[in-house]
Formats: C-alpha cells, sequence, structure tokens
C-alpha cells in the first residue's frame, strides 16, 4: 500500500513572546554559547497517510492542523511533502 | 412547617445532576465533584468514552488537570475529543443555557472549543492560554478580584468588586486574544469575571498575576452568561472565606442558584 510523509512544522507567530525560547537562551548563555541572539522554538509533526493523490493529503494535512495541532491566534504553519 | 420547608429543598437539589467529565490526566475531579456534593446536588464523575447523553445532566463541568499529558497543547486533546463525541450535542446543551464551566485545564479546553469567549460559533479556538511570561508551573495563592457586572451565572452570588483568595496551579494561563479591540469587546460584553489583583485590590503585574495574562484576566464567561472558565482553583478554597465571607462555595453556590431558577 503506498503512503506518502508529510511535515507540519509549527510555530509562534511574530510578535508572540515565547517564554520557553528565552528561558532555553539564558541556560545556553550559561552554559557559555554568549553569540546567542535569539531562539525560536517549533514544533513538527511527520505524518505518514496512506493513498497518492498529493493535493488531497495536503488538504487533509491542512484540516488536520485546523482541528487539532495549530491554535490560529499564536500559531503559523507551514506543510511540506517529504520526498 | 420548617422542616418541611427545608426538605423541600433539598431534594430539589439533590435532584439536580452535574456531569465532571474527566479523560486521562485530569486530576481534579475529586474536588469537583466534592464542591458540588456538599452543596445536596448528585454530581458525577464520568469518562468522556463513557458519557451517554449529556443532556442527562443539568450541569457540565471541566476540571483541571493535565489531561492527556498536555499534549500539542495544554486542553488541546480534550477539547478535539469531546468536538468528535458531541459537537453539536454541547451546542445545543449550551443555547439552551444550561451551564458549562472549567477550571484551570478544564479552561484551557473551553478556549480549545473555541466556546470562549465565544463571540461567533467557530470550529476552532478565537483565544490561546499560552505559556505564563515567568515559564514556569506557577503555584500559589492569588487575589482575584470579581468584575462581572452580573452576567456570569458562575458569580452571580459574589457581589462586584469583592475580592477572593483563590489559589493558582497553572504553567499556561496567559490568556491572548487575536486583536486588541477583541479585549475592548470582553469588557463591553460584560465577559470579564475575574482579573487577578494584588493585596490592595490593584490590578498589579507578575507576581500577583501569575502569567502576566493581558488585563489581569484570571476567567471570562461568554456572550450568555453561562459558559465559564477561570484559571484558578475555586474548589481548592472551597471553605476559605476571606475577610469579607467569600469563599470558592459562592461560585458553585450561583451556579446551583441559576440551575434551581431555570
Amino acid at each position: 500500500m503506498s503512503y506518502l510523509k508529510v511535515e507540519v512544522k509549527v510555530g509562534l507567530k511574530e510578535g508572540i513572546t515565547d517564554p520557553e525560547g528565552l528561558n532555553i537562551k539564558k541556560s545556553l548563555k550559561l552554559l557559555g554559547f554568549e553569540s546567542i541572539e535569539n531562539i525560536e522554538v517549533k514544533r513538527s509533526y511527520v505524518i505518514e497517510l496512506s493513498g497518492k493523490d498529493e493535493k488531497q493529503i495536503k488538504e487533509n494535512v491542512e484540516m488536520m492542523c485546523k482541528k487539532l495541532l495549530v491554535n490560529p491566534v499564536i500559531h503559523d504553519y507551514k506543510v511540506e511533502m517529504i520526498k | 412547617m420548617l422542616f418541611g420547608i427545608i426538605w423541600g429543598d433539598y431534594l430539589d437539589r439533590s435532584d439536580i445532576k452535574v456531569c465532571v467529565l474527566r479523560i486521562e490526566g485530569t486530576n481534579n475531579e475529586e474536588e469537583m465533584y466534592n464542591a458540588f456534593k456538599r452543596l445536596g446536588t448528585s454530581p458525577e464523575i464520568v469518562h468522556l468514552k463513557e458519557l451517554k447523553d449529556i443532556f442527562d445532566y443539568n450541569c457540565l463541568m471541566i476540571p483541571g488537570g493535565f489531561s492527556a499529558g498536555d499534549y500539542v497543547r495544554a486542553g488541546a486533546i480534550f477539547a478535539s475529543r469531546i468536538r468528535a463525541k458531541m459537537a453539536n450535542e454541547l451546542h445545543k446543551f449550551i443555547d439552551e443555557g444550561w451551564p458549562v464551566g472549567g477550571i484551570c485545564n478544564g479552561f484551557q479546553v473551553l478556549v480549545e472549543l473555541g466556546l470562549l469567549p465565544g463571540f461567533k460559533r467557530m470550529d476552532y479556538p478565537n483565544a490561546c492560554l499560552f505559556l505564563n511570561n515567568s515559564a514556569r508551573f506557577e503555584c500559589r495563592p492569588t487575589l482575584l478580584k470579581h468584575e462581572s457586572k452580573g452576567k456570569c451565572i458562575f458569580t452571580r452570588n459574589i457581589p462586584k468588586g469583592e475580592i477572593m483568595m483563590v489559589p493558582s496551579a497553572h504553567g499556561e494561563g496567559k490568556l491572548l486574544l487575536p486583536k486588541e479591540k477583541d479585549f475592548d469587546k470582553l469588557f463591553e460584553n460584560d465577559q470579564v469575571v475575574f482579573r487577578y489583583v494584588d493585596k490592595k485590590g490593584e490590578y498589579a503585574e507578575y507576581p500577583w498575576n501569575p502569567n502576566d495574562s493581558a488585563y489581569n484576566i484570571a476567567g471570562i464567561c461568554n456572550e450568555a452568561g453561562n459558559v465559564f472558565g477561570m484559571m484558578p482553583h475555586p474548589e481548592r478554597a472551597y471553605f476559605d472565606r476571606n475577610k469579607n465571607g467569600i469563599s470558592g462555595m459562592k461560585i458553585f453556590e450561583s451556579v446551583l442558584k441559576y440551575i434551581e431558577e431555570k
């Protein structure tokens, strides 16, 4: 059975303060990585779906984002096929 | 005669069925159950999988905890499972004026369901309870000022302007809305129910506001006033009377009074 892999990358919209990123930056600086300017934390979902129709699969994944994976108030996201 | 009246009232109360809904990871169902049980109602702790019909109940409460391990986002999985099981029934339940409340993680679930602030009916959230600015779990007593002018059915027994101590315990409680004008709408609609204050009763920054929520908002209701969510835990301060005699019990009394009069 054929299947396709899709990656969904979810990050914060511009202007949303990211306390997690700031905390990681602080910890890395304490470890001596002084050159860090900024850290963005993103979440990646790799989803395997059965089917061949890329367009339909992408639409399907978009719906998954809207229904669960993303909160449109804070998140931007990108859907990419993994070849 | 007096006995008869009291007995009569008691019987009415015991007919009120409250559904304390849980899934894996909720952990405040016992406190929520006890809060309603102590007031003479018939609450039940019901797992979402075992819920037959929401209309078997007069009130739906979603307790705090870490439902589904807070995976994806706090409350997101619980919300999606409720949506999959009973989206239409829940909307009908709310439209008929039955109360729906969420405390802490329950508030996050109601926000993820799009029911709060609920300006219009949507299948996705139009608000977010995001990570506390401190980036850590804030667990301590917080002071709340009651702001509702009477719309919220969960706080009608509490006079406007009263301050109560209610413990907070959350990592994601900062209320965000898509646009600044959405906050104006919240205030105009009398949907802001509780705001964090300091011991002088003034709106103050962290640590008084544990999550740096905009306008110090700690709890909101929908436009009709029958869906309510708050981050702090009134069920954990059930007997803790403040100087003004107000304890967490008032919230549960308020909603029961509404159901009795409905």
